[in-house]
């Protein structure tokens, strides 16, 4: 068993949901989660980093059931 | 031509033995139908004759699985039999567990057809469903004049190495099995009339159910993220260009796990994604869009976490079987493990 958090970072909420994820960050879009080709690439890294950021803030906190940040 | 010779299974309350002060009895058999089995033999076609009925007590069955299986086979084998039935066992739980395992081990060692009837949610039902045809009945003994046509039914059709309809036909549970069929309708026609249906709140029936996914118990939050060791894993299939591992674009068969050792951004030149079923522009261009080697690079540099892992996972999640997707994430998990990683960012497409 594999006993550290997994943060599941996806574009289609209740497919999380249905799978079972108990952490989930919503993303972008299907083809590019992590980003957005229409806002330049300076934007587009901040917007990256702070779904990152996000994830990291649902990997530090105590969840009991499935939950979405 | 000779009549068809069945073999009837029954508990020690259908065998009008006794009750519960009765379940410790070992299996013996008799000539002829006993119980339900009369109404049963008449409800099969004439030529088929219940030539003997095993009887044996359901605890008993339950705690002595194998020496209990292997008793009733050899009393089933005496009568000489073409076709074996067992039950109906309703929604009775240890009955339809010993069905299910007289079935399944005389069609092992007598290599005859065999069938049962239980109600879906008795435990004999998950149990055995995939090795045999279970007949689905109501969950008491007051359906037994329903449940008794559909399985002889079943039975005679068994017997004659009939060609079966589906399940739902058939009034047999699923068994997992695909067959390739000849549709009048193409398949927009019959998802069409499906939705139809659905809309108006008729009965449809499924082409294609759901799996049931399990669930998994929520694990401790990271203590301290500015130590924490992060691991990327993704389903939206980055790979090395070039797709070295050769990751299938749809029900892919593997996933790959490549180093990200001085990998500080994923560029057009050196990734891309082997993901099918999605529009692969935009992860070609910059792979960081799926898998964000670049921000976590960053976020190591600020001290915001503790580090990268150096080596990440991917596979393609488009049309992966939920069995498969299970042993991907178990391997993978079981490495990770290893390595200590104390977190994992999983992205999907």
């Amino acid at each position: 068993m594999v006993n550290v958090p997994v943060v599941h970072i996806c574009t289609v909420v209740p497919i999380s949901l249905t799978v079972g994820a108990n952490r989930i960050v919503p993303a972008v879009a299907i083809p590019h989660p992590l980003g957005n080709p229409q806002i330049g690439p300076d934007e587009e890294f901040t917007l990256r980093k702070k779904i990152i950021e996000n994830a990291l803030r649902a990997l530090t906190t105590e969840v009991t059931e499935q939950t979405v940040f | 031509m000779a009549d068809i010779r069945v073999v009837h299974y029954l508990n020690q309350f259908f065998g009008q033995i006794g009750g519960e002060e009765k379940a410790d009895i070992q299996p013996f058999s008799q000539e002829g139908a006993v119980g339900p089995g009369t109404a049963l033999e008449k409800a099969l076609d004439q030529d088929m004759k219940i030539v003997g009925t095993v009887i044996c007590g359901d605890t008993y069955f339950n705690e002595n699985l194998e020496e209990a299986a292997g008793q009733v086979v050899e009393l089933v084998a005496r009568f000489k039999p073409d076709l074996l039935i067992a039950g109906p066992a309703f929604n009775a739980g240890r009955y339809g567990m010993a069905c299910g395992g007289v079935c399944v081990a005389v069609k092992e060692k007598l290599n005859i057809p065999v069938v049962t009837a239980m109600y879906e949610e008795n435990p004999g039902a998950d149990m055995y469903r995939k090795d045999i045809y279970i007949v689905k009945t109501g969950n008491s003994a007051a359906q037994m004049r329903k449940a008794i046509p559909s399985l002889a039914r079943l039975a005679s059709k068994l017997a004659r190495g009939e060609v079966f309809g589906s399940p739902a036909e058939e009034g047999y549970l699923a068994r997992g099995i695909r067959q390739n069929v000849f549709h009048k309708e193409r398949g927009s026609a019959r998802a069409v009339d499906m939705l139809v249906k659905k809309l108006k709140g008729e009965k449809y029936e499924t082409e294609y159910p759901m799996p049931l996914f399990d669930r998994v118990d929520p694990r401790p939050a990271v203590k301290d993220i500015k130590k924490a060791k992060i691991a990327l894993v993704t389903s939206g299939g980055i790979v090395p260009k070039g797709n070295p591992d050769r990751i299938e674009s749809s029900s892919a068969s593997k996933f790959g796990r490549y180093s990200l050792k001085g990998v500080t951004n994923l560029t057009e030149e050196t990734y891309q994604t082997a993901h099918g079923g999605y529009d692969p522009v935009y992860a070609n261009a910059d792979a960081d869009r799926v898998l964000p080697v670049d921000a976590m690079r960053q976020l190591e540099q600020e001290g915001a976490i503790g580090s990268l892992h150096e080596v990440y996972y991917a596979t393609v999640g488009n049309g992966t079987s939920v069995a498969n997707a299970k042993k991907y994430a178990h391997a993978i998990g079981e490495e990770l493990k290893n390595e200590n990683v104390d977190a994992i960012i999983l992205t999907s497409t």
